[in-house]
């Protein structure tokens, strides 16, 4: 009998199901705990989302940071909570590209046919996504920290920060999702998200103050949600108040879902 | 013996396209089923009505008493679809992958553990278990998608091409894997292109042609209903095709089978012995063919017997369409 021959083993072919579809928590759980797999066997996931930023920190500390704060080390304290928000938008985009490349190899027509609790993917997805921003999240600070940066918020503030951006991530995220269903391609994901993604951080107070902008701009700008999270951001990492911002990402974060998220569960529950 | 799964007058529709035009089809439990057809014939799309993941635009499908549109959940609980590309994570270990289906079927995490273990050891991936997927090679990959639908046993379990690509060896493995998960119990319902594999494995089947059931039976009913054996053989000159014709009517009668390719020929022939005399006739009237041989009937050969069309062109209309729709 060679190696590779299948032994006879007819008995493991019988297990009997279970009678109950498996509930949200353990299906939502167990997807989750795929994510964090995915994490482990590829590295270059997280490699890929936090390399971005500390291109983008040193690049705008050392470069323009003179130019636009005076020194990079005042204009770091200025800059870094601003980055945080871009790389965690930026990367809310593989929520779609991981579920339109799951679709694509028909992972998601195995997870469809399986009696558990549908939507179960989707979140699981949300969930791995969600621990890849606070680790991205927690890297740019500490790379942070060592260039210089000093929130005067200290650990809370950071920490009340790292929320809302994951807050508004998780929001940005069901955008990606419908994008994740609608597109062939997990490439066309990522070209058609910056598209949108370009205009939404940069027409914004992360790299530079609303007021040295002209007047037509600041009233774009001041408009964009991304301007209210880095505000928010911004304050809450250095102490400061900034209430009115904190309640308008969280209410563009909930107008977000409650649109895009119905029409991303509908979709996904729809035939393909 | 009970019906496993019956539809009527089954129709999808996506736009112009009919992908499915009235399938009807009764499939009895306990037994391997083959779908035959073509790529773009319907076989996909009956299976993904059939697993619940298309709803059909007309038409009714019952699968172990459910309806697939009314009772999906009941459907799921009790079926398991091995798609036509590999449905494993390839980022994870075999072992992590199985484990994952495990788990979502609602087992705990020890005996999903257990129960991953076990099916690698069964379907001789032991060695593989901790390695990635993207590493297997295309058999494996096949053996563990397959694992993963019989995690818990499936009253019916659904293969949609389970050996396109593969090597023989490793067809071999899976053809010897749907006899033991049939003689676990389950029903298997295959799809494929050919027509040796409906033969080896299929007790009975349907051939499907542009989304309709255009014959049904053992393969022995199916093969017969066009000769048992089947004449191939190529002229070496294309234009003696009609001195040919009438030398093949002067023996057989009317037995030619049509076809694309000018230089061929195939004929219906019911023993050797016509074979030889066909032979003779041919180089009397010194007409030189090549690549004399006589078989049973292709696949192509049924279906064109079928149909009047042949089935590569079909299969290349097919896929322009496929990506039509699919663009």
């Amino acid at each position: 009998m060679s190696a590779d021959s299948i032994p006879d083993s007819s008995q493991a072919f019988v297990m009997r199901a279970r009678a109950e579809p498996t509930s949200w928590a353990s299906a939502t759980g167990t997807l989750a705990w795929r994510a964090m797999l995915k994490i482990k066997h590829v590295p270059f996931q997280l490699f890929d989302v936090t390399i971005t930023p500390i291109m983008f920190t040193l690049l705008f500390t050392y470069i323009f940071g003179g130019a636009l704060g005076g020194s990079p080390r005042v204009y770091i304290q200025f800059l870094l909570p601003g980055i945080l928000v871009q790389t965690i938008i930026f990367i809310t985009v593989y929520t779609g590209v991981g579920l339109n490349s799951d679709i694509q190899k028909g992972l998601y027509d195995r997870f469809r046919s399986l009696p558990m609790w549908q939507p179960a993917p989707i979140f699981g997805a949300l969930a791995g996504d969600l621990f890849r921003y606070s680790v991205a999240s927690a890297l740019i600070v500490i790379l942070g920290v060592i260039l210089g940066f000093r929130p005067g918020g200290g650990v809370v503030g950071v920490l009340l920060a790292f929320g809302m951006v994951l807050i508004f991530s998780f929001a940005v995220s069901w955008i990606w999702i419908i994008f994740g269903m609608k597109v062939k391609t997990p490439e066309s994901v990522m070209t058609t998200s910056f598209v949108f993604l370009m205009p939404l951080t940069f027409a914004s107070n992360i790299f530079v103050g609303l007021e040295t902008m002209p007047s037509w701009l600041q009233a774009v700008v001041r408009h964009n949600p991304v301007t209210h999270l880095t505000s928010a951001s911004r304050g809450l990492m250095h102490g400061k108040d900034v209430t009115s911002d904190i309640l308008w990402v969280l209410l563009a974060s909930a107008v977000i879902v409650a649109v895009a998220a119905p029409i991303a569960l509908r979709m996904y529950h729809k035939e393909r | 013996m009970a019906t496993a799964i019956e539809t009527s007058s089954l129709v999808k529709t996506f736009g112009e396209t009919r992908a499915l035009d009235g399938v009807d089809l009764t499939i009895r439990s306990g037994s391997v089923y083959g779908l035959l057809g073509p790529n773009g014939a319907g076989k996909t799309t009956t299976i993904r009505v059939l697993t619940t993941l298309l709803r059909p635009t007309s038409g009714r499908a019952v699968v172990l008493g459910h309806d697939v549109v009314a009772d999906a959940a009941a459907v799921r609980r009790k079926v398991s679809l091995t798609g036509q590309y590999a449905s494993v994570d390839e980022d994870l270990t075999g072992h992590e992958n199985l484990v994952l289906v495990s788990r979502l079927l609602g087992l705990s995490w020890t005996d999903a553990r257990k129960r991953a273990t076990e099916l690698l050891g069964a379907f001789g991936l032991a060695d593989a278990a901790g390695k990635q997927v993207r590493t297997y090679s295309g058999g494996m990959r096949r053996r563990i998608d397959i694992a993963a639908s019989l995690v818990t046993t499936p009253e019916i379990l659904f293969l949609d091409e389970p050996t396109s690509g593969l090597d023989p060896r490793s067809r071999n493995q899976v053809w010897d894997l749907v006899r033991q998960i049939a003689a676990g119990g389950t029903t298997v319902l295959l799809t494929t292109q050919y027509l040796e594999e409906a033969d080896r494995l299929a007790e009975r089947l349907a051939v499907i042609d542009h989304g309709r059931v255009i014959a049904e039976g053992t393969s022995r009913d199916l093969k017969s209903s066009i000769g048992s054996n089947t004449l191939h053989f190529h002229l070496v000159n294309p234009d003696q095709r009609p001195q040919a014709q009438a030398a093949v009517a002067g023996i057989l009668g009317d037995g030619i089978l049509p076809a694309t390719d000018p230089t061929a020929f195939a004929i219906k022939v019911t023993d050797a012995s016509q074979a030889a005399d066909l032979l003779g006739a041919l180089a009397r009237a010194k007409i030189q063919v090549t690549e004399f041989s006589l078989g049973a009937p292709s696949l192509d050969d049924v279906f064109f017997a079928l149909t009047g069309r042949p089935a590569q062109q079909e299969e290349d209309k097919a896929r322009e369409a496929g990506k039509e729709s699919a663009a």
